[in-house]
């Protein structure tokens, strides 16, 4: 594993040149600031109800208004329940949070897709999918996994509330560049291997501290050859991994995945930007402050055992002992062992599960419901086993429905919900109870992190949820192809 | 603008111990959905210092010997997950001033900065002296200096480091940078026009 820990927040200079890191932060940077850093124009700027309505109070407290408010957009997604979507909600924080951003964008003139347009979604689904993510942008927003929109070409990347309040009042934040760690992902995926499965095996690799003070250049000829939904899966996680940006150079696999979207430029405006996307590209002699290979050809379907992303395995591995760990993670692993009731040397393969969880801003597409639908195709979820299916946005539910995805997994047994972040963290209804274990779509594995205390999570591709949940335990998905 | 300089931060330190301590684990996403932050001091690690059976563990932050600490000693990785900006809160709002570690999620730490909490950074070695030390003598109170970057306990000295642009802000009063990035509203106006986009 790599380790590079001491002392790195505080590098010096950072080295790459001729990166689409490098050129779209120049294309962006408004000045340098007295402290060093520099102030950086943010392009589009997404939000929603969890870590926005101290920064609106602040706003209307100093009497400040929002600057550019047609490059902000805003949904509801972390709250909202996934059952029934019907107003007042039950949970009256949820009800207060919804109501809190309602009244904030009328006042303050921004776009909300609500409930009520057909477009609501999680913020990093319906982003792309109505053309508002495009290559050579900065996007920010109040959720560490912004960097998703890293997979059209874009510098995007999570932020707290306190810039939040800046971007709306400034357009700008006061930023230091990162280095720029280019991963190439080499050879061709096995069948059954998927984007959520080469994430896994990168941050496994790199470790989730590997990526601190980097942005992440995913490339090679497995991501060149993925479809824009699979690249976004990939720069999704980036953020476990410690990276806050990852993203990947525009293609025409990009420009193909734009077009005729509904805020994408048309005509005459997208053969223009086209141009500035193409120009934006990292260049053949880019220099980069660190260069990674993966061999695709090797990877096998992958799953988190522990507490962290980083703590996965292949399907049919073992669970590592503690001496296949650097010192410095081994109170990590003890602490993972322990909290997961897992046994060191044992395989992962068979574990028991009680929850199947498909959704969340990695995997709630419509790819990933249509390979999570190819498994469950006439088959039937294991009785110990609760489903759970939840589309990523209101248009992926209804792109699935028309292609009659919803009843395959209600007649496997799964239910069929409203879209929404859902149990990834459950900040809605949708939650584990005790210490039942789930398998999972999401990207955190972290202690409680589906809102019981003691539950545990095993990150796996759709597919590979979709088989754990027929057979009520950890599968190899390539058995069912 | 003065009054918001931080120079000195000097009190009583509590170890956190363990890498990787997320986000999740500093404030659970249920204690999200309060639409102010003025409550999340009462949520720090809230499901680590409570049992699911209601009682008090033997989190630190429990133990009455740690009662009034305002430096945190942490590990490697603190603060990595979701960038939900009421982990800082939650830790500012608890009476830390500064937190000394290994390393840090830049989100978790960016936020900190933002709202005055130094995360400062110190070698292993310097970490687990520090650690071991306030496990010893919770009392002794640990001087931090941002202008020349060290830090004195019980006599001795050591270095601690920050990205020199956060230490400029903080000795400038400017860690909340909203005043200075509108200071430049010109410029802003002009980039916003010259964007391709």
């Amino acid at each position: 594993m790599l380790q590079n820990t001491i002392l790195k927040n505080n590098m010096p200079t950072t080295m790459s040149q001729h990166t689409l890191y490098d050129k779209v932060w120049d294309t962006h940077k408004v000045t340098t600031l007295a402290t060093g850093q520099d102030q950086l124009f943010i392009g589009l700027h997404l939000i929603h109800e969890v870590t926005t309505p101290q920064a609106f109070s602040s706003l209307k407290e100093s009497d400040s208004k929002v600057i550019f408010p047609h490059r902000t957009f805003a949904t509801v997604d972390h709250i909202i329940p996934t059952a029934s979507q019907a107003r007042p909600y039950q949970d009256a924080q949820a009800e207060a949070m919804a109501s809190a951003l309602e009244k904030n964008v009328k006042e303050f003139g921004i776009r909300f897709f609500d409930i009520s347009t057909a477009k609501q979604g999680i913020v990093h689904v319906i982003g792309p999918e109505l053309g508002l993510t495009r290559p050579g942008m900065t996007i920010a927003c109040g959720d560490s996994h912004t960097s998703t929109h890293g997979a059209f070409g874009s510098l995007a990347f999570g932020i707290g509330t306190s810039e939040v309040q800046m971007v709306l009042e400034t357009q700008t934040l006061a930023l230091k560049r990162l280095k720029v760690r280019r991963i190439s992902v080499t050879g061709n995926l096995q069948k059954g291997v998927y984007a959520k499965d080469v994430i896994l095996k990168i941050i496994q690799t790199l470790g989730v501290k590997g990526g601190i003070g980097y942005a992440y250049e995913f490339g090679g000829p497995v991501i060149d050859a993925m479809s824009m939904e699979e690249r976004m899966t990939i720069c999704n996680m980036s953020i476990e991994g410690g990276a806050r940006i990852g993203y990947i150079n525009p293609d025409e696999t990009t420009y193909a995945y734009i077009q005729n979207r509904e805020f994408a430029p048309k005509g005459p405006v997208f053969d223009q930007q086209k141009k500035y996307w193409e120009s934006i590209k990292s260049d053949l002699n880019a220099v980069y402050d660190d260069t990674v290979v993966i061999n695709g050809n090797d990877l096998t379907p992958m799953v988190t055992w522990g507490i962290t992303p980083g703590q996965a395995i292949g399907v049919n591995d073992n669970i590592p002992s503690l001496d296949d760990f650097d010192k410095d993670d081994q109170s990590t692993v003890e602490h993972a062992y322990r909290y997961m009731g897992f046994t060191p040397k044992s395989p992962i393969k068979g574990t028991p599960i009680n929850v199947a969880f498909i959704g969340s801003c990695t995997n709630s597409r419509i790819s990933d419901l249509r390979e999570a639908a190819k498994i469950l195709k006439n088959k039937t979820i294991h009785p110990n086993v609760r489903a759970l299916v939840v589309p990523g946005s209101q248009q992926v539910k209804r792109q699935a429905e028309a292609e009659g995805l919803h009843e395959i997994f209600k007649a496997a047994g799964a239910d069929w919900r409203e879209a929404g972040c859902s149990m990834c963290l459950a900040m809605n209804p949708d939650r584990l109870v005790g210490n039942e274990i789930c398998a999972s779509t999401s990207n955190r594995n972290f202690m409680g992190r589906q809102g019981s205390s003691t539950g545990r999570t095993i990150l796996m591709s759709p597919a590979m949820v979709a088989a754990a949940a027929i057979e009520g335990c950890i599968t190899d998905v390539r058995e069912y192809l | 603008m003065t009054n918001l300089e931080i120079k000195h931060i000097a009190g009583a330190s509590v170890p956190i111990q363990g890498n990787d301590i997320d986000t999740d684990r500093i404030i659970p996403a249920r204690f999200l959905k309060e639409i102010t932050f003025e409550h999340m001091g009462n949520y720090l690690f809230h499901d680590e210092r409570m049992a699911p059976d209601g009682s008090q563990t033997d989190h630190p932050l429990n133990l009455p010997k740690f009662k009034g600490a305002s430096i945190m000693i942490v590990g490697n990785n603190f603060g990595c997950g979701s960038s939900r900006e009421h982990a800082a809160q939650a830790v500012l709002r608890y009476g830390i001033k500064a937190i000394i570690g290994e390393s840090y999620s830049e989100i978790f730490s960016g936020n900190c900065k933002n709202i005055g909490i130094p995360t400062l950074i110190v070698t292993p070695i310097i970490q687990k002296a520090l650690t071991k030390m306030a496990l010893a003598f919770p009392d002794a109170p640990l001087h931090i200096d941002l202008e020349t970057l060290t830090l004195t306990t019980s006599g001795n000295t050591y270095p601690i480091s920050l990205p020199k642009e956060w230490q400029h802000a903080f000795l400038n009063g400017t860690w909340n940078a909203t005043y200075t990035l509108k200071a430049n509203i010109a410029l802003i106006k002009q980039k916003d026009q010259e964007l391709p986009y």
